[in-house]
């Protein structure tokens, strides 16, 4: 993460703020910072979305490729996630320095989307058993002003919702090769459901209390954080704790009933946000990184 | 198969430019606040970030410092969806490293080094969207991320492409789809102001004679270029100026 060094008086400026219920921005423990999501920013991609969190800012990018699908599950499509951290969030990610934590971010991100109730993998399956999509999602990390794991979900969400899938015509097994048919006209394609994709809640513990969407600095104040990853249907589809500290079992609960809540309405609002953004078709100005 | 012509006998290229018209750059600086320095570019459909980080001082091992002047560090990635096919890896390949040595000759030659002794400038860039002339569109977003850094250079440094089209017609700002139908191609970074060259690489082939003319040709390239910069740069300053409370706010009418 990008080097930030607070003294002793800031950690406890921050500490006791949280202890109170006001957060250096003006925040309240649960509140959210501002955010801003654009999708179809990228052109050679299938999907993509841009989202800035404050200080944080991830670009995804969706490609589709046919694949064959695994055995133990030939009725399914498959999907890879992959985070790269670019070096120009922080010089600490040049090279390989951001494997560990796109490693990380990724296998979370897997994670989360592993159960069958939430993103249909079916649908990407063209010919059972024989052929299907992958849907290869590229992250990338360009700022970080904490917070990742929620900003690169509710990103991943956005880009997936606007991901094309080229229409398959026909497919016939021809002796043992398969026969694909796509559609000639670049915009016959089928979108992708994502009701039931998860956004991940990072809840951050600061001294005794939890703070949602928490800032770079309050971050290193932190001992741990429980990430969740919740459906608009309110499901939660994975649970898992980062950080160096420990939490009392009663701590972890209060937590996710918390993060549940909290995670109902971030859902709420991003779909919110990308219907806003449809409905202004093709009106709609692209901005990307010029505003 | 005939080849495709680059350029009509009405004298328009594929995508419908002269062969002396530049692709449309659009460009903003300090789009990010954690480097100290980046800038954000677009050369027709090749879209690039770059972050300046530094002077600062050495990361990693001491005994990379040169003792008289500063060391520059470049690195070049392309997202993986950058590109039609997917690329595996972002950075670390043949290609990638190849980018960023020539972003570090064509920079070295124009930061003034010399002032930083025993310190470290990074220049990270990252191609979002490749649609040919990405070392271009790196380098010149590279320059505006340098001067969002203040970090004092001689010069502006610009980069273009050219290309021969028909065996004689030199060819600007070559895009991905000439570079694919196999004509020549030329890359210069060049200081367009003392109209020095500071990088100079070809592709391919065509005879010498016409070798002056295509210079020449991304030479004028590269002062078209360095005017629309130089025009951001002062409307970026103009801008922030504005709303520190100096310089001319009659001017800023955008």
């Amino acid at each position: 993460m990008a080097e930030i060094l607070l003294s002793e008086a800031e950690k406890t400026f921050i500490l006791h703020g949280v202890e109170e219920g006001f957060r250096c921005d003006g925040r309240m423990r649960l509140d959210y910072r501002p955010m801003e999501v654009e999708t179809d920013v990228v052109s050679h991609a299938s999907g993509s979305a841009r989202l800035r969190l404050a200080n944080t800012d991830i670009l995804v990018g969706v490609k589709t490729e046919i694949d064959t699908p695994y055995p133990e599950r030939p009725r399914e499509g498959k999907i890879e996630f992959f985070v790269d951290c670019s070096a120009n969030a922080t010089p600490a990610f040049e090279g390989r320095g951001g494997e560990e934590l796109g490693t990380e971010i990724s296998n979370s991100l897997a994670t989360a989307y592993q159960s069958s109730q939430t993103f249909d993998l079916t649908a990407l399956c063209i010919l059972p058993g024989q052929q299907c999509w992958k849907l290869y999602i590229d992250i990338l990390i360009l700022e970080c002003g904490g917070n990742l794991f929620d900003a690169v979900s509710l990103a991943v969400k956005a880009a997936l919702h606007n991901t094309r899938v080229p229409k398959v015509k026909g497919a016939c097994l021809d002796g043992g090769t398969v026969d694909l048919q796509l559609s000639d006209d670049p915009y016959d394609c089928c979108r992708l459901d994502v009701s039931d994709a998860p956004c991940l809640v990072t809840l951050c513990k600061i001294g005794d209390h939890c703070v949602v969407d928490p800032t770079a600095e309050e971050e290193t104040c932190s001992s741990g954080s429980v990430v969740i990853a919740i459906t608009e249907k309110s499901l939660v589809t994975s649970v898992f704790k980062t950080g160096v500290g420990s939490f009392h079992p009663q701590t972890l609960i209060d937590i996710l009933k918390v993060g549940q809540t909290i995670g109902l309405s971030v859902n709420k609002a991003l779909r919110a946000a990308l219907l806003e953004e449809e409905q202004q078709g093709r009106k709609k100005e692209c901005f990307g990184f010029l505003k | 198969m005939a080849r495709m012509d680059l350029i009509s006998f009405k004298g328009l290229r594929l995508d419908g430019r002269r062969a002396n018209e530049l692709r449309q750059i659009r460009c903003k600086m300090g789009v990010f606040s954690q480097p100290d320095g980046s800038a954000y570019l677009e050369q027709g459909n090749t879209k690039v970030l770059a972050a300046v980080y530094g002077p600062h001082e050495i990361r990693g091992s001491r005994s990379k410092a040169l003792h008289d002047k500063a060391l520059v560090n470049c690195q070049y990635s392309m997202a993986t969806f950058s590109t039609g096919e997917r690329k595996r890896r972002p950075r670390g390949d043949r290609k990638s490293q190849e980018m960023s040595m020539h972003l570090r000759q064509a920079f070295q030659a124009a930061i003034r080094v010399e002032v930083y002794p025993r310190s470290q400038i990074d220049i990270f860039v990252e191609v979002l969207q490749a649609d040919g002339g990405n070392y271009c569109a790196c380098v010149n977003a590279a320059t505006l991320a340098l001067v969002d850094a203040g970090i004092p250079m001689t010069e502006y440094v610009v980069a273009c492409t050219a290309s021969l089209a028909n065996g004689d017609v030199p060819l600007v700002d070559v895009s991905n789809l000439e570079e694919n139908s196999g004509g020549p191609n030329l890359t210069v970074a060049a200081l367009p102001l003392s109209g020095q060259v500071a990088l100079m690489e070809m592709s391919q082939r065509f005879h010498l004679d016409h070798l002056p003319k295509v210079v020449e040709c991304a030479l004028q390239g590269c002062r078209d270029i360095h005017q629309i910069l130089d025009q951001a740069v002062r409307r970026h300053t103009e801008m922030s100026g504005s709303a520190l409370g100096w310089g001319n706010r009659a001017q800023v009418d955008l």
